[in-house]
């Protein structure tokens, strides 16, 4: 047993590996075969391709992030896609100021909607977002602080369980219900769009498409490794106690709260640059991502992945993403909706620790068996050599 | 009435009620430091609403609970009546399932509690000492490496109580430690306890009138939340009116 427990943690550490050389492989072959390649070769790989892919490589991101909190430190957050959501607006912001005359009124400084609605002056808060190292900022400061001031109400209040899962879900509504009005200030229904340019490149070429794709892969990983660094820490140690028998770590001393908070701030960074990548990739955000049903689809990603054992929440956002799009282009689109709605289901009855979480415990239940095995081996031929 | 001076533990005139239903009435009680007492009562008896109150998980509605002659628990939280060095061990006992067994230790360590600290903590050689000295002592060491929740239930009580110890606590609340076990390890956790009472001041509640009679301490017996008897098990448990409680007639 005590072997096989340190096999586990080598072969978990293989597992990091594995995923970290497979997402950067990815992100140098895939670009590669975009414009390294003919359009006329078979392995081809058209920009709608890799604008798709760089897409769910934003989902996986969205996808840590909630895992980190719900996989392990037991917080099952309904409403991430708002904060997924701000950072896509932050970036979006700063798109819209890109545009400047070359919109339909070509107005320098007030994005197009704004003009149609008679305004005749900037809001102070989108003061700036011209700056692209602002709107950087503003992208996980926002999400960031929204979360903080929420968790530190929700936590040291001790809202947990399904009480804190349904307030998630209130707050991605409200926002969606005030992102949804034109006085708002952020293109109400039709949101933000028509982006031109991102950092002086045109946001539609190729090229731009190829490192967006690549700076999602990039960041997939670096959100894969600050996961990682974070839950093999002895923080990550506590929040597991937390999620565990959170009444127990309060009276070993810990401060729980202080530790929901930090990892629920993080977790809602994070969150906000994979929509800020997000935003571009897709060319539009509007109120639609902040949707209740988005935040929830999210989980299953995580729920069918293998929550607590992050390359499996990122994996769960690739496949049924691409399962996503594979069903809704054709003649069973109209079901989509109850396949997502069995596969959580079935992956809850028949798969409960997940597709990764479920390939871990055959491997450590393996071990195990070979463990005992070798050991009844040693003991049955010790005597055998004595002879 | 002030706390005499030299009492560890201090509770007077203590009233928790749930509903109209009164589980402390006005109880009274002192602990000195080093003293292991056991408090026993039937069912209802207000044993665990009394360690509720200590540890901060239940307000009184009134009533003084002094620690150390210098701090009012009623006024502190779970967390910071921890820290002031009060551990407790729950009646059903609660681990961390998914952590090994030195990793539930380690948890428990005295060490910075704070979210800061224990990003950047890297366990030093004299904390992996300090965990197998209580691996040794609660008799677990040849499970160190196994996960808590795979323990049979008397290695969980164990662990709990090893946790205890690793925290260091000055005062120790351990409810019901014998609860389910067998009588061999039973006898092996009042051998236990008085080994640890050897350094730390212990309050322990127990059902079992065996336990606490291996145990050889000053018992407290407390009935409808207020105390019944108090003095040696021999003279409490000849006392007519527990009899009559625990019988009851």
């Amino acid at each position: 047993m005590q072997a096989s427990s340190h096999i586990l943690i080598r072969s978990l550490d293989r597992g990091a590996a594995i995923f970290l050389v497979a997402v950067g492989a990815i992100a140098i072959v895939v670009p590669l075969l975009n414009f390294a390649v003919p359009n006329s070769w078979f392995i081809h790989v058209s920009t709608y391709l890799v604008t798709l892919l760089g897409k769910y490589a934003c989902y996986a991101i969205l996808a840590l992030s909630i895992d980190l909190i719900w996989g392990y430190c037991g917080i099952l957050s309904l409403g991430h896609g708002a904060f997924f959501a701000l950072g896509g607006y932050a970036m979006g912001m700063y798109l819209m100021r890109q545009i400047g005359t070359r919109g339909v009124y070509a107005n320098p400084i007030l994005p197009d909607f704004m003009v149609f609605l008679n305004w005749k002056e900037l809001p102070v808060y989108w003061y700036g977002f011209q700056h692209f190292p602002y709107a950087a900022l503003m992208v996980v400061a926002v999400p960031g602080v929204l979360a903080f001031v929420f968790g530190w109400f929700a936590f040291r209040s001790r809202v947990s369980g399904v009480y804190l899962s349904i307030i998630t879900q209130a707050l991605t509504y409200a926002l969606m219900l005030g992102f949804f009005r034109n006085n708002f200030g952020f293109g109400g229904n039709n949101g933000l769009t028509d982006f031109k340019d991102i950092l002086g490149f045109d946001v539609r070429s190729e090229a731009t498409r190829d490192a967006l794709f690549v700076v999602s892969c990039l960041a997939l990983m670096l959100g894969f490794l600050i996961c990682r660094a974070i839950v093999g820490s002895k923080l990550g140690k506590v929040l597991i106690a937390i999620r565990d028998a959170e009444a127990r770590t309060r009276f070993l001393g810990y401060r729980v709260e202080s530790y929901k908070l930090f990892v629920f701030t993080l977790s809602a960074c994070m969150a906000g640059i994979a929509g800020a990548l997000y935003v571009p990739q897709v060319g539009i955000i509007n109120p639609s991502e902040f949707a209740p049903g988005n935040s929830i689809e999210a989980v299953i990603w995580v729920a069918v992945g293998g929550r607590g054992t992050l390359a499996g929440a990122a994996l769960g956002a690739v496949l049924v993403n691409y399962a996503k799009t594979y069903f809704t282009s054709g003649m069973l689109a109209p079901y989509w909706l109850f396949m997502l709605g069995g596969l959580f289901i079935g992956v809850t009855l028949f798969l409960p620790r997940g597709i990764v979480g479920t390939l871990h415990h055959w491997t450590a239940a393996k071990l195990d068996k070979a463990s005992a095995a070798a050991e009844d081996g040693v003991v049955e031929k010790l005597p055998a050599a004595a002879e | 009435m002030k706390p005499a001076t030299g009492t560890l533990l201090y509770l007077d005139g203590v009233t928790v009620s749930f509903d109209g239903f009164r589980a402390l009435n006005n109880l009274s009680l002192l602990i000195e430091p080093g003293e292991m007492r056991a408090i026993i009562g039937p069912n209802g008896a207000g044993k665990t609403t009394m360690m509720d109150v200590v540890t901060g998980k239940t307000r009184p509605e009134s009533g003084d609970v002094m620690f150390d002659n210098a701090h009012d628990l009623t006024r502190l939280d779970e967390t910071e009546i921890a820290e002031l060095g009060i551990g407790r061990k729950f009646q059903k006992p609660t681990v961390f399932d998914s952590h090994t067994v030195f990793d539930n230790l380690d948890l428990a360590l005295k060490c910075d509690r704070r979210a800061r600290a224990a990003l950047w903590h890297r366990q030093t050689a004299d904390e992996r000492r300090r965990i197998d000295e209580i691996l040794q002592l609660v008799r677990l060491s040849p499970v160190r490496d196994r996960l808590a929740g795979s323990l049979s239930h008397g290695q969980k009580q164990w662990l709990e109580i090893g946790m205890l110890l690793a925290q260091d606590p000055k005062l120790l609340l351990i409810d019901e430690p014998a609860a389910g076990m067998t009588d061999a390890e039973t006898r092996q956790t009042a051998e236990l306890l008085k080994e640890i009472q050897r350094e730390h001041t212990v309050v322990v509640v127990e059902h079992d009138m065996s336990f606490v009679r291996d145990l050889n301490v000053k018992v407290t017996c407390l009935h409808e939340g207020a105390v019944l008897a108090e003095g040696s098990i021999d003279q409490v448990s000849a006392n007519e009116r527990v009899v009559e409680v625990y019988l009851g007639r």
